[in-house]
């Protein structure tokens, strides 16, 4: 049996939407199951539903063969697993974002973040000495209320930023979600896996000719 | 940084209590047998060494080292891998022994973690050397001897995949032509990010044949009949050389009765960097992570000036434990509780059970505080209280 993490929240339905694209027989109260663990037997597999940024530490442990996260969720952990294919969903991107564009005065700005680690390595890329505050969410609110001069943030429409008078100040990188493999898994259920991402690859692929049309 | 408890210890570094120690001790026992029916002689280096030479040599991130200070304010690492020193070894001390050698180690090797719990700073590897040998049959050998030494820990479900470095480095040369920029295509490798080494391949100036050669080193995974497609990517004379040799490896292999464990992987690269040519790794099914891992470091030896084909594999020993069987029952020893006037007696009785190798504990009555819990721990107890035993009323 292949263990499958799986985010919950906004990359779920599309996720399991491109599973079942795959080939997938997945049963209808699959999405809205309040479940963390679902086994669908006639697959062989289980499903383990996790918070978004746990579902690489799930895989890397081995107690996930497989899992879907985001790019995001990778550059911030850093964990030992394989990023096997480009799944092409949930797109958005890294961004910095601020009052004002203008440059920020003072010794050291301070940036609110969710993505820590993200953060310090772009600014280190940029020779720029900044102060990271690690937040848990709502970061916009960080730079209207005086505790931080930028964020760094996934923005997807930009609509939040818009609504609450940000704007970007700088690009990141493109984020999408990837599919990736326990390290262990991906040579001992390597049968079960390649062909997984042989099929998920066709759906992607497929998508992609689609757009190109 | 906050004071420690009294009972904490540094970050990383663990306690191995009874029940684990006996499991990893019966583990050990096994392994070191088998070696030295192969003619493997275990040997020791020191846990510290020089940063610049071994330290700088064993290929571990320099972040993960520990280093300190000698009085003299030379700086010191704890030794991270055994490969290193056992190479600085066979080029002095044992520079006179005639090659092939065959050397085994039992040591703790220390690696600065910082990530959270699950990953140990300090762990006990098992593993063997084969200096001065580049034969195939020689990467043979060390192979089927980690398979047996598995084999006779008591694993039964566990599977090897075999890479060969050398291989993935003269493909990207033939295609990309500088060694800069195949570092960059086996970073990617390295950091298990496929997804990025196929974009990065896409957005390279290269024909679509050569794309087509980097995209399809990603599909280089399963029996023997990949060789084939391997050499399709690499038609060169170097190319014909290394398949040769894993062909060679693969019927020696069967010879040893051990090709059934075994898959190639070419996408296989090692955090190793002194590897030079095959590469491998060992992996239990009901573990998330590499059980052991070795190849051929051509290289290594000549950074202690005697320059030297060889190969080898370590085991994690914490890894084989916990994929044998982590929740084995502990088994008892009995005891024999004695009052002060019956002591000659308890001796006696203890001596005799001892000789015959039974585990037996001499407790006085007088020093236990709760005779109910504390003969739990014990598979029998036998009470030698009062004055009415033999002889002695």
């Amino acid at each position: 049996m292949l263990t499958m993490a799986m985010p919950k929240g906004r990359i779920f339905e599309e996720a399991v939407g491109l599973l079942r694209r795959a080939g997938y027989k997945l049963p209808p109260e699959f999405d809205d199951s309040r479940k963390l663990i679902l086994e669908i037997e006639e697959e062989n597999l289980r499903f383990i539903l996790a918070k978004p940024m746990d579902v690489p530490t799930y895989v890397e442990h081995g107690v996930a063969d497989v899992g879907i996260a985001g790019k995001d969720v990778m550059l911030e952990e850093e964990r030992n697993v394989y990023e096997v294919l480009d799944l092409k969903i949930s797109d958005c991107y890294l961004a910095v974002a601020g009052i004002t564009d203008k440059p920020v005065a003072g010794v050291a700005p301070k940036i609110a973040t969710k993505y820590p680690n993200v953060a310090s390595n772009y600014f280190r890329q940029q020779g720029e000495q900044v102060e990271i505050i690690k937040l848990n969410g709502s970061i916009e609110l960080a730079p209207l209320i005086g505790l931080a001069d930028r964020i760094v943030d996934i923005v997807s429409t930009g609509r939040t930023l818009k609504e609450n008078g940000l704007m970007e100040t700088a690009f990141i990188e493109s984020i999408t979600s990837r599919f990736i493999v326990n390290p262990v898994s991906y040579r001992t259920k390597d049968r079960v896996i390649d062909d997984m991402v042989e099929r998920l690859a066709a759906v992607v692929e497929g998508v992609d000719d689609y757009e190109n049309r | 940084m906050t004071v420690p408890f009294v009972f904490e210890k540094p970050l990383g570094m663990r306690d191995t209590l009874p029940v684990l120690y006996d499991l990893k001790t019966n583990i050990r026992q096994k392994i070191q047998g088998v070696t030295e029916t192969w003619g493997y002689r275990f040997m020791n280096t020191p846990t510290l060494e020089y940063y610049e030479t071994v330290g700088d040599a064993s290929a571990i991130l320099d972040q993960q080292l520990f280093k300190l200070l000698d009085q003299r304010g030379k700086t010191l690492v704890l030794r991270p891998d055994m490969t290193a020193p056992i190479a600085r070894v066979a080029a002095s001390s044992l520079k006179h022994e005639p090659f092939p050698l065959r050397l085994a180690y039992d040591s703790n090797v220390f690696r600065a973690q910082e990530d959270e719990g699950g990953k140990p700073a300090e762990f006990e590897q098992i593993g063997v050397e084969l200096i001065g040998d580049g034969t195939a049959s020689a990467d043979a050998e060390v192979i089927a001897l980690m398979a047996e030494v598995l084999n006779k820990a008591g694993l039964e479900e566990y599977q090897i995949a075999i890479g060969h470095v050398g291989y993935i480095q003269e493909l990207f040369l033939s295609i990309v032509g500088n060694e800069e920029r195949a570092a960059t295509l086996r970073r990617f490798l390295y950091e298990k990010n496929y997804v990025g080494y196929r974009q990065h391949v896409r957005e390279m100036a290269l024909s679509s044949i050569d794309q087509k050669r980097l995209m399809d080193l990603l599909t280089l995974r399963g029996d023997g009949s990949k060789l084939g497609d391997a050499f399709e990517l690499l038609p060169t004379e170097k190319g014909e050389n290394v398949l040769r040799d894993l062909r060679t490896l693969l019927d020696t292999l069967e010879a040893y009765g051990v090709a059934h464990r075994v898959k190639f992987d070419f996408t296989l690269v090692s955090h190793m960097s002194y590897y030079t040519g095959v590469v491998f790794e060992g992996y239990a099914n009901n573990l998330g992570v590499p059980l052991s891992n070795g190849g051929r470091y051509d290289e290594l030896l000549s950074r202690f000036n005697r320059p030297a084909q060889a190969t080898g594999f370590g085991i994690r020993l914490d890894h084989l434990a916990e994929a044998l069987n982590p929740n084995r029952e502990e088994t008892l020893p009995s005891a024999i509780i004695f009052s002060p006037e019956r002591k000659q007696e308890a001796i006696e009785q203890v001596t005799d059970r001892r000789a015959i190798g039974e585990r037996v504990v001499m407790q006085e009555l007088s020093g236990v505080a709760d005779l109910d819990a504390f003969s739990e721990r014990f598979d029998d107890v036998v009470y030698l209280i009062g004055k009415n035993g033999k002889g002695t009323m």
